[in-house]
C-alpha cells in the first residue's frame, strides 16, 4: 500500500511560540490512524497545520502533491475533510443546509442529492431534523452532522478532532462503528485525534502518540495498546 | 383619520428611499461585519455614472443596467485594493479606510462633475399615482423596485449555492474555509452586491433630492438607522425598518406640535434608540453570535 499523506519535519507556530517541533509521520491509503496525547500536546495543531490554518514549515504531501503554499479551501478541494474540534457547525442554518455546504466544492447536483439521502440513512436522526436549525440539535446530533457534512465532500482523507468529545458512551460507540464502516465501504482514509485512547486504538491500524509537539511513540495500534508503559505515562488508562 | 392615512402613505414613500439604502447597508454588514461609512458616496458616484451615460445619449434602462455592472465591478475592485489588505487590521483602521474612501469619492465626483445640482430623470415619471396627490408614480415605482429587490435578495440567499456560501462565509469564516469556500471572494462579492444595490438606491433617490456630490449625506444616516432598527442581520428587517423610519418621521412632523422639518430627524432617531434599548438586536435581528 502507498502513502496518502506524508509529513516531514512539521513545525508550527502560534505567534512566537512553537507548538510542533518537527513531526514526521505518514498515513497509508485506506488506513485508520489515531493521534493520541495529553491536553496541549499539539494534536489539534497538527490537524490545523495539515489544512494550512496555522503558520507552519516542513513538507506535507497529499497523494504526492505538496500542500505548501495552498490555501485551506484549495486543500479541502483536493479531498481532505476536516471535522474541527468544537465541530464548526453552522448553527444558524438548517441541518440540510449544513449538508449542502459540505458539498460546496462539488458540481454534480444529482450526486449531491443522492449523498444527502445516504447521510440521512447513516444518521436517521438528521433526517427527522432536516429543516431544523443546526444549533438546536443535541451535542451528539451535532457531532453526527459534522461527520456527515465532512462526508458530503466525498473526501479521500478525513481528519477528525476528538469526535467523541461530550458524547454519551452509546453514542460514541455508534459513531465509531459508522467511521469504521465509512473507512471500509467508501475507502476513506481516516486520521482521528482522540482523548478516548482505548476506543480510538480499537478501530485504528496505526497509532502515534505525541507529547509537547513531538512524536514519542509510533506503531501498530495493537502494540501501543499493549504497551503498559505508554498506556500509563501518556494515555492514562 | 384621513390625515393619518395620508401621512402614513407619504411616510412609506420616503421610507422606500431609506429602505433601499438600508438594504445596501445590511448587505455590506453581512459581508464584512462593519458599517461602511462611504456607502452613500459610492451610491452617489454610481448615480453620476448613470447621469453621465444618459447625457451621452444612452437610453435610461441601458444606462441603469450598465451602471449596475460598473458599480458591481467597482465594489469588488475597492475591496480587493483597499480592504483586503486590511483584513486582519483592527476596526479603527477600517474606519479610517472608510473615511478616506468617503473623502476621495466625494472630491473626485466634485472635480469631475462639479457641485452644481443636476436633474436626474425618473423612469416612472412624476404624475400623481392612481390620482393621489400624496404619492407620485416615481414614489410608487421606488416602493415597487425596493420590494422586488428584497424578493430577489431573499431568493438569492435562500435558494442559490453561492448565496448559501456567502451566508456561511459571513457567519463562520473558518468553518466556511473548511468546506472549501473562498471566504475572501465571498467578501468581495458582498462588496460588489452592496455597491450595485447602493447604485439602485442612488438612481431612485436622485430624482427626488437632485444629483450633487453631497446628496447622500443625510440619507445614509437614515439608511443606517433603518438597518439598525430592523436588525442588521436581516434584509427583510432593513426594508421594514426603512418604511417605519419614513412613517415615524412623517407622523412626528404632523402630530407633535412645534416640530418642524428641523426636528423630525432627531425625534425619529430618538424613537429608534428607544426601540433598541428594548430590543438591542433590532426588530427582526437574530441574536449576534460571537465569531470564533
Ligand atoms: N490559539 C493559540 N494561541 C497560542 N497558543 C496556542 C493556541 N492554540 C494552541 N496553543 C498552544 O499550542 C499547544 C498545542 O495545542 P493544541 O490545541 O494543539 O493541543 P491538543 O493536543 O489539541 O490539546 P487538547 O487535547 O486539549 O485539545 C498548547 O501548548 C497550546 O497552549
Ligand atoms: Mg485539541
Amino acid at each position: 500500500m502507498s502513502s496518502l499523506l506524508e509529513i516531514e519535519d512539521l513545525r508550527a507556530y502560534y505567534g512566537q511560540v512553537q507548538a510542533l517541533h518537527g513531526l514526521q509521520f505518514s498515513l497509508e491509503d485506506g488506513s485508520v490512524t489515531t493521534l493520541l496525547g495529553a491536553n496541549g500536546a499539539g494534536k489539534t495543531t497538527t490537524l490545523r497545520a495539515i489544512c494550512n490554518m496555522i503558520r507552519s514549515t516542513g513538507n506535507i504531501r497529499f497523494d504526492g502533491k505538496p500542500l505548501a503554499g495552498r490555501s485551506t479551501e484549495d486543500i479541502v478541494k483536493l479531498g481532505i475533510a476536516h471535522v474541527p474540534q468544537g465541530r464548526g457547525t453552522f448553527t444558524r442554518m438548517t441541518v440540510e443546509e449544513n449538508l449542502q455546504l459540505g458539498a460546496m466544492t462539488r458540481r454534480d447536483s444529482r450526486g449531491i442529492a443522492d449523498d444527502v439521502e445516504r447521510m440521512y440513512d447513516h444518521f436517521p436522526k438528521l433526517r427527522e431534523r432536516s429543516d431544523q436549525q443546526a444549533g438546536t440539535l443535541s451535542g451528539g446530533e451535532q457531532q453526527m452532522l459534522a461527520v456527515a457534512r465532512a462526508l458530503m465532500l466525498r473526501p479521500r482523507l478525513m481528519l477528525l478532532d476528538e469526535p467523541s468529545f461530550g458524547l454519551a458512551p452509546l453514542v460514541v460507540r455508534d459513531l465509531f462503528a459508522i467511521l469504521a464502516r465509512i473507512n471500509r465501504d467508501d475507502k476513506v482514509t481516516i486520521l482521528v485525534v482522540e482523548q478516548n485512547a482505548q476506543l480510538a486504538l480499537a478501530i485504528a491500524g496505526q497509532a502515534y502518540v505525541i507529547e509537547t509537539g513531538r512524536i514519542v511513540m509510533a506503531g501498530e495500534a495493537s502494540a501501543v495498546a499493549d504497551n503498559e508503559d505508554i498506556r500509563k505515562s501518556y494515555l492514562g488508562y | 383619520m384621513e390625515l393619518f392615512v395620508n401621512q402614513v402613505l407619504a411616510g412609506i414613500a420616503t421610507g422606500a428611499i431609506y429602505a433601499c439604502m438600508a438594504l445596501a447597508v445590511v448587505m455590506i454588514y453581512q459581508a464584512i461585519d462593519h458599517l461602511n461609512f462611504a456607502q452613500g458616496e459610492m451610491a452617489m458616484f454610481s448615480t453620476f455614472i448613470a447621469w453621465q451615460l444618459i447625457q451621452w445619449g444612452v437610453p435610461y434602462w441601458i444606462a441603469f443596467v450598465l451602471t449596475l455592472a460598473i458599480s458591481f465591478a467597482g465594489g469588488i475592485i475597492i475591496e480587493r485594493l483597499l480592504f483586503k489588505p486590511l483584513a486582519h487590521a483592527p476596526i479603527l483602521t477600517h474606519v479610517a479606510g472608510f473615511i478616506a474612501l468617503f473623502a476621495i469619492i466625494n472630491s473626485v465626483a466634485g472635480l469631475t462633475w462639479d457641485f452644481t445640482i443636476k436633474q436626474f430623470p425618473s423612469p416612472f415619471g412624476s404624475r400623481p399615482f392612481l390620482g393621489s396627490q400624496l404619492i407620485s408614480t416615481h414614489q410608487a415605482g421606488m416602493i415597487g423596485v425596493t420590494l422586488v429587490l428584497l424578493l430577489m435578495l431573499y431568493g438569492f440567499f435562500r435558494f442559490t449555492r453561492i448565496g448559501l456560501a456567502m451566508r456561511a462565509a459571513a457567519s463562520l469564516p473558518e468553518s466556511a474555509r473548511l468546506v472549501g469556500i473562498n471566504v475572501g471572494w465571498m467578501i468581495a462579492l458582498g462588496w460588489g452586491m452592496a455597491s450595485a444595490i447602493g447604485a439602485i438606491a442612488g438612481m431612485l433617490i436622485a430624482p427626488v433630492v437632485f444629483l450633487e456630490p453631497n446628496m447622500m449625506g443625510g440619507i445614509l444616516l437614515y439608511g443606517f438607522a433603518s438597518a439598525v432598527l430592523g436588525g442588521l442581520s436581516s434584509p427583510f428587517g432593513a426594508v421594514i425598518g426603512g418604511f417605519l423610519v419614513g412613517i415615524f418621521e412623517n407622523l412626528v412632523g404632523t402630530y407633535i406640535p412645534g416640530v418642524g422639518n428641523e426636528l423630525k430627524l432627531p425625534i425619529a432617531l430618538a424613537l429608534i434608540v428607544t426601540v433598541l434599548v428594548v430590543k438591542p438586536n433590532g426588530l427582526f435581528g437574530r441574536t449576534v453570535v460571537q465569531r470564533v
